[in-house]
């Protein structure tokens, strides 16, 4: 009884932080942005989609696709306004370009944060569940939304494996991930690839952050953990190795859970934690990263 | 046109600075005003309604013509809920502002850090909502040090009082429940709350079946609720505050078939439905006040005032805010002075019916010196209910309004 809790629970958390580490992956991966505003953006989407439901009153699905949309132009303003602004100056040295990007979206997550908290307060918000009511599953009183958010994120990840994979764009946001150089020599131009690439991370980020919202709730606070937790996750995994922060995801996720559930709720990250530790001794590349 | 529109913006501007010389001017010559420090967490619920609440109280005050003459002026602090920024605006409000008082927080952490910063600068100052038993404990140790605190709220002793006082006759004698499980989060405040349920609970006839202790971080509470069914009690007591929305939701989307009663803090804010979803239906938590409550003949109008002035109700921590300026303008009156040593001999003496209920302050022989005291006929506290998405009191049976509610999916396992 009480496995078959773990086994459904890890699973449903699992499936989330694999969406929200897919996307932060992704753009280490093509171009060697690591995203500090990922929390932030996550947060952005899911506070949008409450505020559009329950002051708005658009209802619950407009409400999850505003919340989408607002991750997603989130995200093209921290390319925008942040990122790119650094990776084109010529006054900052290329290699501290990387220092730069990570100091820079650290504090546009930090000015999202804020302005999030004094605009709604900081505390916790829940967006209303697409789907209401439980269901007995092996005798685990199940809510059906948890099993949604499991099929949502699997779903949006085996169409974002399809992309990647079958379609000319996804081929060229693959290629690029591998050498940007020989991308460029091909005749495509990086900068759209890139366009591509944070439209993606935007869509990913925003719907983990709206069924996250659904799921658990988010406040202001969030932000600082939701970025550490996709961190870790990725680095676990494998830093730009999509497949590695799947797995990554799953390992966090049930490790989580199995604490949470057979020790004490109140250490429940800290096991995870020191399995990213004793990775970066033994394997610093992690799981499955390449470099 | 540009040029027309640049002198008529002159013009305003002219105008407008006329109107500060010329006030600034009249209030020179009046005596000069009592100053209030008012230090808050600007960005959480419970928090925000504490400086709007002493300015409404102020300008009330001072539409009434003020203290003997003297305005009162609120001069307010976002200390971003962190002790650093309180004891840094502390410090800003005494020495450079000259507040004569401060009211500060409602973060118990917050509430202890500037404990000695207001018997270093000596000025008097009182929390509108913090409730660690150590706030006014520390006044009794060290009386002449530390005599310039005051906790304008209830204690986390008194609090486990009050929701143990409203389980006896709700959950014990009317529905005859037996056992409960208590689930805090880890703070200071909930140390001597838990050790007041632990110790009241069995008294009313509620077995303790366990107790569950989690950190305020917490956002997946399911292997908690897990834990709770799994010792399968009547009731669940809750010591909760700095989390809120997440376990109720939570509570309502997994079905818990358990109630919840006890202490929920931002339960007690009007936005609280909406933050949910209506998740708090059934929610039974305990407060000192509440929309439409007529605790004392005060309360309702208060709240109505603020509601209208800035859109919404405000939070437990708005009404003590607005009862304390009252006091203070209250005890500045009597000692005829705002010295500090005066102040406090006065507010000792406070006996000052505010909007929930008849405020005393403990004396020095008393354990918890200079906290408001706890009672019939002074503050007792209720017990509300979330019902069709409104704040209904349902304790003690002066106010209540209506009986208690459960929505479908908690199971009562006595009747």
């Amino acid at each position: 009884m009480r496995a078959f809790q773990i086994l459904i629970d890890g699973f449903a958390i699992s499936a989330l932080y694999a969406l929200g580490a897919t996307g932060f992956t992704l753009i280490f991966g093509v171009s060697g942005v690591l995203n500090l505003s990922h929390g932030a953006i996550m947060v952005a989407a899911a506070v949008a989609a409450w505020a559009a439901a329950s002051i708005l009153n658009v209802g619950t699905y407009a409400g999850a696709l505003i919340g989408v949309a607002v991750a997603l132009i989130t995200a093209f303003a921290t390319y925008f306004a942040v990122v790119k602004p650094i990776q084109d100056s010529r006054r900052i040295p290329n290699e501290e370009k990387e220092i730069f990007v990570l100091t820079g979206t650290l504090l546009w997550g930090i000015m999202i944060q804020e302005l999030i908290a004094y605009f709604f307060t900081n505390n916790a918000k829940t967006v209303l569940p697409i789907v209401e009511g439980v269901v007995d599953i092996l005798g685990v009183r199940t809510p059906k939304n948890e099993i949604f958010t499991a099929i949502v994120c699997c779903l949006v990840i085996a169409l974002l494996w399809l992309l990647v994979n079958r379609t000319r764009t996804g081929k060229a946001v693959l290629a690029a991930s591998m050498n940007p150089r020989g991308v460029t020599l091909l005749g495509l131009e990086l900068t759209n690839i890139f366009i591509v690439v944070w439209a993606i991370y935007g869509v990913l980020a925003g719907i983990a952050g709206v069924l996250l919202g659904m799921f658990l709730g988010v406040s202001s606070y969030s932000v600082g953990p939701l970025t550490a937790s996709a961190f870790s996750i990725v680095v676990l995994g494998g830093l730009g190795s999509v497949s590695g922060s799947l797995i990554a995801a799953f390992v966090v996720g049930y490790l989580e859970t199995i604490t949470a559930y057979l020790v004490s709720p109140a250490y429940r990250t800290i096991p995870a934690l020191l399995l990213l530790v004793v990775v970066m001794y033994i394997r610093p590349q992690g799981l499955l990263g390449r470099r | 046109m540009k040029t027309i529109l640049s002198g008529a913006l002159r013009m305003v501007l002219g105008a407008a600075s006329l109107g500060v010389l010329v006030t600034a001017s009249g209030a020179a010559l009046a005596a000069d005003p009592i100053r209030i420090g008012v230090i808050a967490e600007a960005q959480a619920i419970a928090g925000a309604s504490i400086p709007q609440a002493a300015q409404l109280a102020a300008d009330e005050i001072n539409a009434s013509g003020g203290v003997d003459g003297r305005k009162i002026e609120i001069i307010s602090y976002d200390n971003h809920s962190s002790s650093a920024d309180s004891v840094r605006a502390f410090q800003r409000a005494v020495n450079e502002d000259k507040v004569n008082a401060v009211i500060a927080s409602y973060i118990s952490e917050v509430v202890l850090a500037l404990e000695p910063w207001a018997s270093r600068l000596k000025t008097p100052f009182v929390t509108p909502g913090a409730a660690s038993n150590e706030i006014s404990k520390s006044v009794h140790a060290d009386y002449e040090k530390n005599k310039y605190t005051f906790h304008g709220y209830l204690t986390s002793a008194a609090l486990a009082l009050s929701v143990c006082d409203a389980a006896k006759e709700l959950l014990v004698d009317k529905m005859h429940m037996k056992s409960a499980v208590i689930m805090s989060e880890d703070a200071a405040w909930t140390k001597p709350l838990d050790v007041g349920y632990e110790e009241c609970l069995p008294k009313v006839g509620l077995k303790v079946l366990d107790h569950i202790r989690f950190s305020p971080d917490t956002t997946d509470f399911t292997p908690i609720f897990n834990k709770i069914e799994g010792s399968k009690p009547d009731v669940i007591i809750t010591g909760i505050s700095h989390v809120g929305v997440q376990p109720t939701v939570q509570w309502k989307n997994q079905q818990v078939p358990i109630p919840m009663f006890g202490i929920s803090s931002q339960a007690t804010n009007e936005t609280f439905g909406k933050d949910t979803n209506q998740a708090a239906e059934g929610v039974l938590y305990q407060g000192v006040s509440g929309p439409g409550v007529a605790v004392t003949p005060k309360s309702v109008p208060f709240a109505e005032n603020f509601k209208k002035k800035f859109g919404n109700y405000p939070s437990y921590a708005g009404y003590t805010a607005y009862d304390e300026v009252y006091y203070i303008a209250d005890a500045a009156k009597r000692a005829g002075s705002t010295d500090a040593d005066k102040l406090v001999a006065a507010l000792e003496k406070t006996d000052w019916e505010g909007t929930i209920g008849r405020v005393q302050f403990y004396g020095k022989d008393d354990p918890f010196t200079h906290s408001i005291k706890y009672g019939k006929g002074l503050i007792t506290g209720l017990m509300l209910q979330w019902q069709d998405g409104k704040q209904i009191a349902v304790w003690p049976k002066e106010v209540a309004k209506t009986e208690i509610k459960f929505p479908s999916f908690v199971k009562l396992t006595t009747n």
